[in-house]
């Protein structure tokens, strides 16, 4: 099997902003391809329009760029049509959620094998800054010069509502988190959705702050892992724990409270109760969560497609397009 | 009654079944074409059907009708008028009855004329047949009371016989034309193959059906025998436009080698095809009922992207919702079939009912400069080669095609000779050389066809981006360059117009017509049928009937010159007449333009002819 290096991937000089988050996540998504070691040439990127959606073309793959908001729907024909094919789908908060919701949930809803990226810089930065789906109830931007009057999305919720069997999240500038999610999406057999944090340097500067530098991860990010207990802090001196209907943190050694206490994280678990919970944390209060939260498995739609034309080409007699012709009432002129 | 029956020879005859929409008339109508067609008589039919997902019972919206031309030799059109008329409630009688010729025979259910019947239909008298003036002979038949004495003691509930009510109609009428049951008695256990109690219902009831009119002979004076003329020897079936068209694709994507894949959204009058294509899982064919439209559009190119023959099909609505995604097919120059089975507009308009009106859209309907390649398919029959022409001028050529066809076609049948595969031309896509290897880039052309080449996501050494922005035509890489913008968008127009069509043909006085009259289309048949009609006359018209309408033929505008007055009738308010003013400079035509939502009426055009020949 040949091995791979970023390089193999590497197409074409970005044209982002110095210090915009693509650039980060472009090269850990480089880094990422590498390590999965399937062939260039038998991976295609498909993207919306925005930002974030020029990334094919610094790919060295099969690529497309598409239209706004229906990178999912072509990732889907593309992977039902050869499911041999690795598909991976970039879009932007604005090109996923806002104007190719629709598809973003049928995808996930219909478990197609897609690694579906989702870059949230919760600002839409081609247009020159306006707000977006993901965007705080009161951000001012320049369509929305007194606030909006709206409330978000959080691309969690979205994914779970849509049935999503997984759910991971990173931020652009942690290389390695990102790595690690970008390869266990991609191991995923179905619909996989990543969040990527990232920062819009011109029109949304600091929007992730709280996570964004290593400094401020060690102090506002969990790191979830399947089968580990779910601890974070400087010093992993703070946990998670249920409490009624929702979580609460902790801090061991307190109110006697060890590290038995602390609730180990379930990424396969069916019921995605808790991991909804994990997904939707927020600072202050709580600490933001990050790499896979959600991780089951189910059938994926274009396995079941090709199963089907199995089933029936066993179960049905005609075979080809004459065969058809003769299932009709046909009647003979002499 | 008891005077001896003559049985007189027809050429042709057109029945139509109405009653409610949910009396069984489709089904009655379908079975008489059957067992027409099996002996060998040539048929034409219109489903014509209420948009409503289910008027009130009786009511004057709820009518369901069916017509079905008969004939000795061949039909073009379902008929302007009927022979027979079977109307199974008031409202049916009421609106159907201006369908009937002055010599037609009325077969109505006496039950179903009750007071409260009468006042659905809005009827002022206890006689509607009085009170409408009918004077033609009437089968005043009590259908439902026969219906349920023939069916007692099968343990069937009432609602059930009353289901059946439609088969003692079909019967009747296939006493009326001296039709075999055999073959309706086979269709209907076909179509009852899983509930042959239901089969064996319906076949009971129709010979009582046929035995009531052989008992009482009726109260007509005659019954007709329609022979069978030479045709084409041969296997025939009864095909609908929709499943033609379904037929052309599967029969492209085999020609090619490919697989087909259909992403759609249901829409009327286009779902039959989603329907059709998702039963041949057997053939390998990947049928996805997509979230919207645009998915389905969408999904098609994601499947051309990767390889597979690739349709959507829709009607007008849809295509407005397609037309951003058949826009990035145009500029990455994939290959892929957009189905528009034209129905009333604008808006959401006549759901069920037949237009012409999405000839402009399906030609300009997009931003920018976007030449897409439209093929109109002229006759039920015909969906068949339009579509199969429609794959492989979209594969060998690199772009989209809009195939049009129309709520009339696509619903309505004729009997079909089956096709044979090996004598239909083969479908080459440009796929990229082992030369090009490594040095590929996905904009370079085969400079005498200016068809790009195409390598599939797999092929080793051919990775290439495609995208929405314009982008270098050697390189492939985005750009904004105002020579090679200019550049692409020549080429991208002239690739189409190299596509290469076959020449119009003129049919009727070649050499020495008065009057030509043009069409595109669906309306082939009734136009076809003017014309004849006119010529039968001793007047000289010819017929140019367009199927190929971008690029158009090479002849267009030598034909178009060649007669003295020229008349574009279309089922719009004249796009195809604008569309020909643009391409055939000085061409001014007369015009025939109607938006009914019904078929043309072949009395009416020659009347309209006649006066144009007059002028």
């Amino acid at each position: 099997m040949t091995q791979y290096t970023a390089k193999d991937f590497k197409k074409g000089q970005p044209r982002w902003c110095p210090g915009c988050g693509d650039h980060f996540f472009l090269a850990s998504l480089h880094k990422a391809m590498a390590e999965i070691g399937i062939p260039p040439y038998e991976t295609a990127v498909i993207s919306g329009i925005g930002c974030s959606s020029r990334l094919p073309y610094y790919m060295n793959t099969y690529a497309m760029q598409t239209i706004h908001g229906r990178a999912a729907a072509i990732a889907t024909g593309c992977k039902v049509a050869n499911p041999n094919i690795t598909v991976w789908q970039i879009s932007g908060d604005g090109d996923g959620l806002a104007i190719g919701g629709n598809h973003f949930i049928h995808a996930i809803r219909r478990n197609i094998d897609l690694n579906m990226i989702l870059l949230n810089n919760r600002i839409y930065g081609l247009t020159k800054g306006q707000y977006s789906p993901t965007s705080p109830r009161g951000f001012v931007s320049k369509s929305s010069p007194y606030g909006t009057v709206e409330d978000p999305f959080h691309p969690a919720e979205l994914c779970f509502g849509a049935r999503g069997r997984f759910f991971a999240r990173c931020v652009a500038t942690d290389a390695q988190g990102t790595v690690d999610v970008l390869k266990a999406a991609a191991a995923h057999k179905g619909a996989s959705v990543v969040e990527v944090l990232q920062n819009c340097v011109i029109f949304n500067n600091g929007t992730h702050d709280y996570v964004y530098t290593k400094e401020g991860r060690a102090k506002h990010a969990i790191y979830v892992e399947h089968g580990k207990p779910l601890l974070f802090g400087e010093n992993n001196e703070y946990g998670l724990m249920q409490e009624g209907f929702g979580l609460k943190v902790v801090k061991l050694g307190e109110n006697g409270i060890t590290e038995k206490d602390i609730l180990v994280h379930d990424a396969h678990c069916e019921d995605n109760t808790l991991q909804l919970k994990l997904a939707l944390m927020e600072g202050p209060d709580f600490p933001v969560a990050l790499g896979v939260i959600r991780d089951v498995e189910a059938p994926t739609y274009e396995t079941a497609v090709a199963e089907q034309i199995e089933e029936i080409k066993v179960k049905k007699p005609y075979h080809n397009f004459n065969e058809l012709l003769n299932t009709n009432d046909i009647w003979e002129v002499k | 009654m008891a005077e001896k029956i003559e049985v007189k020879e027809l050429e042709e005859v057109v029945v139509r079944f109405s009653g409610d929409s949910g009396d069984g008339m489709q089904l009655a109508g379908n079975i008489f074409s059957n067992v027409s067609a099996t002996v060998g008589n040539d048929i034409c039919t219109f489903p014509d059907y209420p948009a409503d997902i289910r008027a009130p019972q009786g009511s004057l919206t709820g009518v369901s009708g069916f017509q079905v031309h008969v004939g000795a030799e061949k039909v073009f059109t379902p008929g302007d008028l009927c022979d027979v008329l079977v109307a199974m409630n008031p409202a049916a009688l009421k609106t159907q009855y201006k369908f009937a010729k002055s010599t037609a025979c009325i077969i109505i259910d006496t039950d179903c004329f009750q007071k409260s019947d009468l006042e659905k239909a809005a009827f002022v008298t206890d006689n509607p047949i009085e009170e409408m003036g009918i004077k033609q002979d009437v089968i005043a038949a009590p259908i439902t009371q026969m219906v349920k004495s023939c069916l007692e003691g099968t343990g069937m509930d009432n609602k059930a016989m009353l289901k059946c009510r439609n088969m003692f109609a079909l019967g009747l009428v296939c006493w009326l034309f001296n039709r075999d049951l055999s073959v309706a008695e086979t269709f209907l256990r076909e179509k009852f193959a899983k509930k042959p109690e239901i089969a064996e219902a319906n076949i009971k009831v129709i010979h009582a059906g046929y035995d009531y009119g052989h008992n009482t002979h009726s109260s007509v004076s005659y019954t007709y025998r329609i022979e069978s003329h030479a045709k084409t020897p041969g296997r025939y079936m009864d095909i609908s436009g929709n499943k033609a068209t379904a037929y052309g694709l599967i029969a492209a994507a085999e020609k090619a080698g490919m697989h087909l894949f259909l992403g759609s959204y249901p829409i009327t009058p286009a779902t039959d095809v989603l329907h059709e294509l998702s039963k041949h899982k057997s053939l390998g064919v990947t049928t996805m009922q997509c979230e919207d439209e645009i998915s389905g559009c969408a999904s098609s190119i994601g499947a051309a992207f990767a390889g597979a023959l690739a349709v959507t099909s829709t009607s007008g609505p849809g295509v407005c919702l397609k037309s951003e995604a058949m826009n990035l097919a145009v500029i990455t120059e994939l290959p892929l079939v957009v189905l528009d089975v034209q129905r009333g507009g604008p808006s959401t308009g006549l759901p069920t009912k037949s237009e012409q009106t999405d000839l402009l859209q399906a030609l300009f309907g997009r931003n920018g400069e976007s030449p897409m390649p439209v093929i109109a398919a002229t006759s039920p029959t015909n969906c068949f080669d339009a579509a199969y022409n429609a794959c492989k001028i979209a594969l060998e050529h690199m772009t989209p095609v809009v195939l049009l066809t129309d709520a009339f076609i696509a619903n309505g049948s004729a009997a079909w000779k089956l096709p044979n595969l090996d004598e239909y031309p083969a479908i080459n896509p440009p796929y990229v050389t082992e030369e090009m290897k490594d040095n590929y880039t996905p904009y370079r052309r085969n400079p005498e066809t200016d068809v790009r080449y195409w390598a599939l996501p797999g092929q080793e050494g051919y990775t290439h981006i495609l995208g929405g922005l314009e982008k270098d035509g050697n390189t492939g890489a985005i750009s904004t360059d105002p020579e090679n913008h200019n550049l692409m968008c020549h080429l991208r127009a002239e690739k189409v117009s190299k596509i290469p069509v076959p020449d119009v043909k003129v049919m009727g006085c070649v050499d020495d017509a008065d009057l030509l009259i043009v069409g595109f289309g669906g309306t082939y048949g009734h136009l076809y049928t003017a014309m004849e009609e006119m010529n039968k006359a001793g007047k000289k018209v010819a017929l140019a009937h367009f199927s190929y309408i971008n690029p158009l033929p090479k002849n267009t505008a030598e034909v178009l010159r060649r007669y003295k007055k020229v008349v574009v009738a279309e089922q719009n308010l004249g796009q195809f007449a604008g569309y020909l003013r643009m391409k055939v400079d000085g061409f001014h035509p007369y015009q025939f333009n109607q938006v009914k939502g019904q078929p043309f009426v072949v009395s009416e055009l020659i009347a309209a002819f006649e006066e144009i020949l007059k002028k």
